[in-house]
């Protein structure tokens, strides 16, 4: 790593860290922007580097947060007469339950959500482009009906969690710096991974999976790993959701289809597919410009949300760094055949 | 000589057009052998059978004496019988660096493997096939920049660092300058005696395929025609009659 490199990540850290306590009132919006930042890395893990575009991610979110849920609850009362009671204020944790039941219930969350990745994979990745895209749609939104009818994790009426047991503002913090923690670890992993033979092995199977599967890449045991890891990051995410939040229904909150299950897609259509930065950036710009119209023009919001989709999916396609790429290739060190003799027809 | 690739009786419709009826036929181990025939006479759907490509209707596929014909394509690659495309297929975006490394055998690999940085072996191995192949002065640029004869170079020393048994070729010299053939056609004898690979090529180039094949299998309308030496199969009047369109 260069000294500007390690400069740079250097000043990164030092505004994550100092983020939440620089904007005290932006505590929530911020751990929302680091949720954001998760669900689009992961997004374009399948979306932008193996050429999967999921519209089905949300599921993960969802079941991150029930599956959280359930486990943090199981550790201390009988799930189904907690529920039953609608939590209420009759069931009371310790802080060792408390925090013992999250962390467990996040941890969980990942790993439940890795192995519904590899069960649904293993029927949805026989499907290609936009079949892909509505078949894992599909999954999605009839596991939000599904759990909405299930009495045992509270049916439509959802899960109330515990809340947070000491002050309310060093709550925010520690959900801050819970999705921060989360954010930055996936960051290294993926800065990681897209250098191993495996982050080259799922390009190919973006580039011509045709292809690869002629040159022999195990392409459906590699599909289903990104896809597995993906679903453990995002399972994570909905299971710090839920204690975040406190409260959550099936189909608003946890299998948003039309909200989250969205927005993601656009982060990283925004700040460019397949690149390690374009989603992050994607994000938070896509956050900035949701809290803005929030504030600033309410009751026109969704229609100022709407436009910015509809301008990123028809004319900004590559993204921000898609667009950079196009014009100064130079800088992700791209070379292309420029002589007379050259060009691609001859 | 030992059989490596073992074709019997092998049969293919699409809907009502008979692609391949009954075909029989063998590849010898460490030769060079050939398969021509007229446009629409069978030559790449049998390769896409005895790659996997599609299931057959019936008949079987030996390779090295293990029956193939119900196996996929990626399982057939790792078994170390890899086929090329006949339009080029590489990896556009990536450079001609990246296009090799993608390509190293995954007969080995396991996941962890997998997860793990290109060793500097593996750099020397790709730059020394793509001097092989005569790119490694154009080894960094996006490989869909490149000309067509030039991806079908790539194209080839990628099938080289998959380290295959053998390979099957659907028509290496369609679409190159004519001035760039020979050079090809040195390099696939050279991969034939140095590497040891067999080959099993199809070519509408009958000066090359006469040139470079010790046996040459002809198809016409789905059927085996012919088959023998190349100047047998040059006098041969069947050949000449599918050819000329009497057949």
């Amino acid at each position: 790593m260069t000294i500007a490199k390690t400069l740079l990540y250097a000043v990164l850290l030092l505004i994550i860290f100092a983020a939440p306590f620089l904007f005290p009132d932006f505590r929530t919006q911020l751990a929302t922007l680091w949720l954001m930042i998760i669900v689009a890395l992961t997004w374009d893990m399948t979306g932008g580097q193996m050429g999967y575009n999921s519209l089905g991610n949300i599921f993960f979110y969802g079941t991150g947060m029930y599956a959280c849920a359930v486990v943090g609850i199981a550790i201390a009362y009988p799930v189904a007469e907690y529920t039953n009671a609608s939590g209420g204020g009759i069931y009371k944790f310790t802080d060792t339950q408390y925090f013992l039941g999250a962390a467990l219930g996040i941890l969980f969350a990942g790993v439940f959500c890795s192995l519904c990745a590899l069960i649904i994979g293993y029927f949805t990745f026989s499907l290609r482009g936009p079949y892909f895209a509505i078949g894992t749609l599909g999954v999605a939104i009839a596991a939000g009906e599904l759990v909405s009818n299930w009495d045992f994790v509270g049916g439509g009426q959802g899960i109330a969690l515990p809340v947070y047991p000491n002050d309310l503002d060093e709550g925010k913090l520690f959900f801050y710096f819970l999705f921060a923690g989360t954010g930055i670890i996936l960051f290294i992993f993926l800065n990681w991974m897209y250098k191993t033979r495996f982050g080259a092995a799922i390009n190919a199977i973006r580039d011509d999976e045709e292809k690869a599967e002629a040159m022999g890449i195990h392409t459906l045991r590699y599909k289903l790993t990104t896809w597995a890891i993906a679903a453990f990051f995002v399972g994570v995410a909905g299971g710090i959701s839920a204690y975040q939040l406190i409260h959550f229904e099936p189909l608003e909150t946890a299998y948003q289809t039309i909200n989250l299950g969205i927005f993601m897609v656009v982060c990283v259509l925004l700040g460019g597919k397949g690149t390690l930065w374009g989603p992050i950036i994607g994000a938070i710009i896509f956050q900035v410009f949701k809290e803005v119209t929030w504030n600033y023009l309410l009751g026109w919001q969704w229609v100022a949300l709407g436009a910015l989709i509809v301008v990123t999916v028809v004319y900004f396609q590559d993204g921000i760094m898609g667009w950079l790429k196009h014009t100064k290739p130079e800088w992700f060190g791209i070379r292309v055949e420029k002589s007379a003799d050259g060009g691609a027809n001859s | 000589m030992t059989t490596i690739i073992e074709v019997s009786d092998v049969s293919k419709s699409y809907g009502g057009v008979v692609a391949n009826k009954d075909i029989s036929m063998k590849v010898e181990q460490g030769g060079i052998t050939g398969l021509i025939g007229p446009n629409g006479s069978g030559k790449t759907t049998l390769f896409n059978s005895i790659v996997g490509y599609h299931p057959i209707d019936s008949g079987s596929i030996k390779f090295e004496n293990k029956e193939i014909s119900k196996l996929q394509v990626p399982e057939i690659a790792r078994l170390g019988l890899l086929r090329t495309f006949q339009q080029t297929r590489i990896y556009g975006e990536m450079n001609g660096v990246e296009n090799m490394l993608i390509s190293q055998p995954h007969r080995k690999m396991s996941l962890r493997d997998a997860f793990t940085v290109n060793k500097k072996e593996d750099y020397e191995r790709a730059d020394h096939l793509l001097e092989f192949v005569g790119l490694y002065e154009k080894r960094f640029l996006q490989s869909g920049s490149l000309s067509f004869g030039q991806q079908k170079l790539l194209e080839f020393a990628m099938a080289l660092m998959n380290e295959p048994t053998c390979l099957l070729l659907d028509e290496p010299t369609a679409g190159i300058n004519p001035t760039l053939i020979n050079g090809l056609i040195d390099r696939l004898r050279r991969a034939n005696e140095e590497f040891g690979i067999t080959l099993f090529i199809i070519e509408h180039n009958m000066r090359v395929i006469m040139n470079m094949a010790d046996h040459i299998y002809c198809l016409a309308h789905g059927e085996m025609l012919a088959e023998g030496k190349p100047a047998d199969i040059q006098n041969d009047q069947r050949v000449v009659d599918a050819y000329l369109g009497a057949h």
